[in-house]
């Protein structure tokens, strides 16, 4: 061993995650590669335009409908974040109680838990005949799989408080409640960030079956309609208003909690 | 550093009784970590606590802050006749500083938490005194190691406890900033009753005024050895090193045996 030196044939490059300029042009390459891959398996499949319309033609739908697409991109747009708030605001209110009181957390854990075995999406025209074909049903449906991950990851937070914080606020004197909202709570914020931030990347599917199932608005509902009429193009340019949402507001979350988080550990950058 | 003559902020409360434990015992599963175990912290004194890891050490002090719960038995009784809770302050190994909080939050805590208004003026002569006035407005991840022991020893003393219990307060230091934050505690801690677990007999000899060697299962105290002189003690006094030696061959033969 003592004769074989250890390689540091990479020692002095940066490593690609440290170059500014790769960083600021990383998503717009990803983009445009992308893209470009799309374009060669058009060309290489000679899919016909309405099994794989070529970019250039969701590109043009794009622009032309606009106006319907932006009708339509309101009302999903509402659903998600109406949805997002509302489950997430469920997930706390459930969570709570489960960590301060050991009854609720004991009869409400297996409903919980069990409750992650329904298939929601399989609820969606339940939710559709109770609630309507109005925005009602596609918020519930939204929210009911953004209370799971937010529940589970505050709950989390809140059970695995710092026991060291815990035996310096009872020394100091603190009450229940003010050991709560002190300690226990922001020391559970970080937890609670990460499972909205899972809740922000899965509200958008919530409300597209919400669509699917039954409506009269929405990106899903006009996807459904596009393509039932071969018009893919549509149906792509849907997809692409959606997949350009969801990155939106996953990244405006994820500001928004960084911001409010400042002590928080930097969850995108990589141990080292 | 050893202007001894200043008055200090930390000691406007000298603590007036005497604190006796007796026939304390204290049993995690089926195992008695000590039982029968009596010892007396007198007013205003500085006892430190020694013994192998595990001994018991930090349990004894957690069980006179009230934080040891299961199965325990013993009496806890202040010569002033009154209880002992809510009369204690706490300062653990680790800074446990909130991370949220600015060093100045960080030491106003106790009242936060108690629900009363902190007394912001004390708080910034208390941060002053442990040396961390330009640190105040940033938050503990900011800081060295020292600085937050600092903060947490500041946090303590806010408190305005007469007894402060220390659970190895210092022992996650490299060797110098251990011996400047002995000389800060030994400074702002006089005249309060103070017990301090540490696993450093020189830490012990130079800031107790009793050193006891916890050691065995069931754990028993040893009588105190007592350093003379006024703390913080240098560390190259031959009374120091003599009884350093044999507080090492208490602990040693423990080990051995």
């Amino acid at each position: 061993m003592s004769s074989q030196n250890n390689p540091h044939t990479n020692a002095k490059s940066i490593p690609l995650s440290e170059r500014r300029w790769l960083k600021l042009a990383r998503p717009v390459i990803i983009v445009v590669a992308l893209i470009a891959t799309w374009q060669v398996l058009v060309i290489m499949t000679g899919a016909p335009k309405y099994m794989l319309p070529p970019p250039a033609d969701v590109w043009n739908t794009l622009i032309s409908r606009h106006d319907v697409l932006f009708d339509h991109a309101r009302y999903t747009i509402a659903e998600t974040v109406i949805g997002l708030f509302a489950g997430a605001a469920l997930g706390t209110l459930a969570a709570i109680p489960m960590a301060l009181f050991s009854p609720v957390r004991f009869w409400l854990m297996p409903i919980l838990l069990v409750s992650q075995a329904i298939p929601f999406f399989a609820l969606a025209p339940l939710l559709v005949l109770w609630l309507g074909f109005g925005l009602a049903s596609k918020i519930a449906m939204a929210a009911l799989i953004i209370f799971f991950p937010v529940t589970v990851a505050f709950f989390d937070g809140l059970a695995r408080t710092e026991t060291g914080w815990l035996d310096l606020a009872r020394t100091m004197g603190a009450s229940r409640w003010r050991l709560l909202t002190h300690i226990r709570l922001p020391a559970a914020l970080p937890a609670f960030a990460s499972g909205f931030r899972v809740a922000t990347a899965v509200a958008p599917i919530g409300a597209v079956i919400g669509e699917w199932v039954g409506s009269s608005h929405g990106l899903g509902y006009l996807m459904l309609h596009a393509n039932a009429r071969v018009q893919i193009d549509m149906v792509f340019a849907c997809l692409l208003i959606l997949c350009a949402f969801s990155i939106t507001q996953y990244f405006i979350v994820d500001r928004i909690l960084r911001a409010a988080l400042p002590w928080q550990p930097d969850s995108l950058k990589p141990a080292r | 550093m050893r202007n001894t003559e200043q008055t200090s902020v930390g000691t406007q409360n000298p603590t007036r009784f005497d604190v006796h434990l007796s026939g304390a015992r204290v049993a995690f599963g089926s195992a008695d970590i000590f039982h029968d175990l009596d010892l007396t912290l007198k007013a205003g004194s500085f006892t430190c606590l020694l013994g192998p890891s595990g001994v018991g050490k930090s349990t004894l002090l957690r069980y006179l802050a009230g934080l040891v719960e299961g199965d325990v038995s013993g009496n806890i009784t202040c010569s002033d006749g009154q209880i002992l809770k809510n009369r204690v302050a706490y300062m653990a190994q680790q800074d446990l500083l909130l991370p949220w909080r600015t060093v100045r939050e960080n030491v106003e805590l106790g009242a936060v938490l108690r629900g009363e208004r902190p007394d912001h003026k004390r708080a910034e002569q208390l941060i002053a005194q442990v040396g961390l006035t330009d640190a105040a407005h940033l938050r503990p991840a900011k800081l060295s190691g020292g600085m937050k022991q600092r903060a947490a020893l500041a946090r303590t003393l806010m408190e305005d406890r007469p007894v402060v219990l220390m659970d190895e307060p210092f022992s996650a230091l490299d060797p110098v900033n251990r011996l400047r934050l002995q000389e800060l505690a030994a400074r702002v801690l006089r005249g309060k009753t103070v017990l301090l677990v540490t696993h450093d007999p020189l830490e012990a000899l130079r800031l107790g005024d009793n050193v006891h060697v916890l050691s065995g299962t069931p754990a028993t105290l040893q009588d105190a050895i007592t350093p003379s002189g006024q703390s913080p003690r240098e560390i190259a006094d031959p009374d120091i090193l003599a009884k350093q030696a044999e507080l090492l061959r208490q602990l040693g033969a423990e080990i051995a045996s």
